[in-house]
């Protein structure tokens, strides 16, 4: 099930610092045309529709289209991801469809603070079982 | 600047060097970074961008690793006898203790965690309760679930110390001593550079191996593999040519998934109580429940371990009772009942469309392709069954697999011969006693490795590789504070390591004008066609899809002499751009994880895992011979590899 990146709708991310689908894609897919400056996706057959260029698009020009070699036509899923949450439009073969929602996140995006109110390393317990975040004297041992 | 075919040659050193950025790397930052001093430096590569890369980069719908109140020796328990007995309890016992910190860690930083009627509020760290999909597994809202680790690892790191798109492609020994990791060399795939690390110490932690297998589908949709079709068994494949020991490579996963779009099953069965039958509406479980009886203890425990569940499902295919379905739709009419009857029909409606979101869920949050092939096929699972079938073989070590690298384990549980420091043992020997140990180091002094690569102790699943990257984070420390007096010698110089990365470029400009098409060419072979060449061999002598996943001695002595010759024309394969020339040194480790599963296959004379493969000739467990580790090495100078066996040892009692 490719994605694939509609014409009109594509303008490169000529306005943005990076081309946000060549920068996701996990398997290096999605490339820039040089010459229509618009995104493609090169090696079609190693997409594991992951959605990772579809949910990053900021002019919503990559969709997805059903595997061919296995899948009737006309369904399609298309998510619309918020900030704090997701829509997904299932739009079946057959002209049904429905509709999902669900949240992804309970932080604002950036917003992590990693260490923030932990406790420091303590480095005498380096070499001992326990997280830094964790009491090691209480670590289990193997008891049956 | 670099030029394609020329590209810029970048040294690097760097204390520490991780090499990936999925769940067990971004654990070992976060952790790495509390510890260590100022003054030791720290890199972190991947070949894809941190925030989707990885197995989890389209999200998850459950964290399948979370003890809460379950006893870490009944976690052993349970992953002993899913994996046929043969498992390092001390590592397992160690991911259990720790695992639940880092799903605390998660829910902290944004990822939300389904709750108990009531806890909606509270977090797990103190005391909400979650809603367990099993004895191990919790529901989460988990589409953004590697967005936020990756976050939280970024920030700890600093992204001055982080590297993209970079494809490590070989771990460099120290010129000095051959037992010792001194470095590493990848290249971009976004600009004309190569990249050379020199390091005291790394983690390993590429993932698992996808594609090395011939997949079901070989046209458009071959990139629908169930594990990540990235994962190209880089981690295997370079510890291994560095002479790191692997251990039960034999093993291997193929789970049995919704046909087609391979979306989870584990929701379905165990919470919506779904049902699986074959054509008849028999449920194979129950048809076939005294084949289990063949394989004590594992198939008699209450949950038989998975490789027999698939036996059962293989014996309907077999005789002609397939297709297994998944019976989704008297699943969901059942529930939709009894909501009735308790709640009355307003309330029930209201709980019946959440539900029908929560299956949605299941395949949105983390196998999208799912919910587009029931899209297309008109498939509403309230009203119509669904198709089950078992997939290509994937190799993993932290899902429900056990191949890997035979490492160390935590000096507070681990037997003597499964510690060791500056003295690893050699291939089949124990290791001299009275070395400082560091847990999770591979039998290469300074390399370690987590997650995916950690062999002998599956069921780590997303929430055990952070925690186990977590731990490896801290010993990796302590090896570089113990080793500060180190200077890495590398062997080669870094014009050949240059070239020799850039052969298949070489082999592409010196031959690409001799014929008019450019892959059919007698001088070189393309990346595409090699990776199809192994996936032949793989499937039709080492018990791939197409032959029911059997196999005998004979078919796989004649895939080991072709792996022989698949290598050497490996030297051969060209790259027109740098993602071609990603593609090639991807498939280059795939032939070495597939070359080690069919040694350790066909050097365990029986078979362990029935239902992901039969040696037929051997068609039997054997507790008596050959419960023990299967471990492999390569000898680094003359690649010859050495299969030999290690002893298997309970640490944990297991009835
Ligand atoms: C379909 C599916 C369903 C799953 N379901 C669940 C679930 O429900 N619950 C759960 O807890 N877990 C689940 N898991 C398991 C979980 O995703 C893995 O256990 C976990 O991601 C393993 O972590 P890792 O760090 O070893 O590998 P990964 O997270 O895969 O990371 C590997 C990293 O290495 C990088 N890399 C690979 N090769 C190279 C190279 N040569 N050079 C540089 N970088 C490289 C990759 O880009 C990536 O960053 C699921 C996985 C899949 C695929």
């Amino acid at each position: 099930m490719p994605s694939f990146v509609i014409q009109e709708k594509c303008d490169g991310c000529k306005e943005q610092d990076r081309v946000s689908c060549v920068y996701i894609c996990p398997n290096n897919l999605m490339a820039l045309d040089k010459d229509s400056k618009k995104a493609v996706n090169q090696e079609v057959d190693q997409c594991w529709e992951c959605y990772s260029c579809v949910k990053i698009c900021p002019q919503h020009a990559v969709e997805v289209r059903a595997y061919a070699d296995i899948v009737p036509m006309d369904g399609s899923v298309v998510p619309l991801r918020g900030s704090d949450s997701i829509v997904w439009t299932i739009k079946f073969r057959n002209g049904n469809v429905k509709k999902f929602k669900f949240p992804i996140r309970t932080t604002v995006e950036g917003s992590i603070n990693p260490y923030a109110g932990k406790p420091e390393a303590d480095i005498s317990k380096l070499d001992s079982p326990g997280f830094f975040n964790m009491d090691s004297a209480y670590m289990p041992r193997i008891s049956d | 600047m670099g030029s394609f075919g020329k590209p810029d040659i970048v040294e690097i050193e760097t204390d520490i060097l991780i090499i990936g950025g999925g769940m067990a790397a971004c654990g070992c930052a976060y952790e790495l970074m509390r510890w260590k001093p100022e003054d030791v430096t720290v890199r972190l590569v991947d070949k894809a961008a941190m925030e989707r890369s990885g197995a989890v980069a389209q999200g998850l719908s459950a964290i399948n690793t979370y003890l809460g109140e379950n006893k870490p020796e009944d976690y052993v328990r349970m992953v002993s006898n899913d994996l046929m007995g043969v498992v390092r309890d001390d590592l397992i016992f160690d991911v259990g203790r720790h695992v639940d910190n880092s799903v605390q860690l998660f829910e902290e930083w944004g990822l939300p965690i389904w709750k108990q009627p009531g806890d909606e509020e509270k977090p797990l760290s103190e005391g909400g309760k979650p809603v367990n999909s099993g004895k191990w597994q919790i529901m989460i809202n988990g589409e953004s679930y590697k967005c936020i680790v990756a976050e939280a690892a970024k920030k700890a790191l600093g992204m001055n110390n982080i590297q993209e798109r970079i494809f490590i492609v070989k771990l460099l020994l120290d010129a000095n001593d051959d037992t010792r990791i001194a470095g590493a060399v990848g290249f971009s795939t976004r600009e004309d550079k190569i990249f050379v690390y020199k390091t005291n110490a790394i983690l390993c932690v590429a993932g698992g191996a996808v594609n090395v297998f011939r997949p079901r589908s070989v046209g458009e949709g071959m990139g629908r593999t169930w594990y990540p079709v990235w994962n190209s068994g880089s981690t295997y494949a370079m510890v291994a040519q560095v002479g790191g020991e692997l251990t039960m490579m034999e093993n291997r996963f193929v789970p049995a998934r919704f046909k087609d779009g391979y979306g989870p099953v584990g929701a379905w069965f165990l919470l919506f109580k779904a049902r699986a039958t074959n054509n008849k509406g028999e449920m194979y479980l129950e048809r076939n429940r005294d084949m289990l009886k063949d394989y004590p203890p594992y198939g008699l425990a209450k949950v038989p371990a998975t490789c027999l569940r698939n036996h059962l499902i293989l014996k309907e295919l077999r005789e002609g009772r397939g297709p297994i379905f998944m019976r989704t739709d008297k699943a969901l009419q059942a529930l939709a009942a009894s909501y009735e009857e308790e709640f009355g029909p307003d309330e029930a409606k209201k709980k019946i469309k959440h539900l029908e979101a929560e299956a949605w869920e299941d395949f949105l949050d983390m196998s999208i392709g799912q919910a587009g092939v029931w899209a297309g096929e008109n498939i509403e699972p309230e009203k119509v069954p669904s198709e089950l079938m078992p997939t290509e073989p994937y190799f993993l070590g932290s899902h429900s697999g056990c191949c890997g690298i035979w490492t160390t384990g935590p000096s507070d549980i681990a037997p003597p011969e499964w510690q060791w420091g500056d003295k690893p043992p050699k291939a089949g020997e124990d290791p001299e006693p009275g070395q400082k140990n560091y847990n999770r180091m591979t039998t290469v002094q300074g390399l370690f490795t987590a997650g995916d690569g950690v062999g002998a102790s599956g069921h780590k699943f997303s929430s055990g590789s952070h925690a186990e990257g977590r731990i490896a984070a801290k010993s990796m420390l302590s090896w570089v504070l113990d080793h500060r007096d180190f200077t890495p010698t590398l062997s080669a110089n870094t014009t050949e390591l240059a070239e020799e990365i850039y052969a298949p470029v070489r082999i592409y400009e010196a031959h690409k004008d001799y014929s008019t098409n450019i892959d059919v060419n007698p001088y070189y072979i393309t990346p595409r066609n090699l990776q199809a060449r192994l996936q032949k061999i793989m499937d039709e002598y080492v018990a791939g899809v197409g032959t029911m996943y059997t196999t005998n001695v004979t078919l796989m002595e004649i895939a080991v002499r072709k792996i022989g010759e698949l290598k050497k024309d490996s030297k051969k394969m060209m790259a027109r751009d740098l993602h071609e020339l990603m593609r090639a040194w991807e498939n280059y480790h795939r032939i070495y994880a597939g070359e080690a599963h069919l040694r350790h296959m066909l050097f365990r004379k029986e078979t362990r895992y029935p239902g992901f493969y039969y040696n037929m000739d051997y068609n039997y467990v054997d507790e008596v011979n050959w419960k023990c580790f299967v471990n492999s090495k390569i000898d680094p100078v003359t690649g010859e590899w050495s299969v030999f066996k290690r002893a298997h040892k309970d640490l944990v009692s297991k009835s």
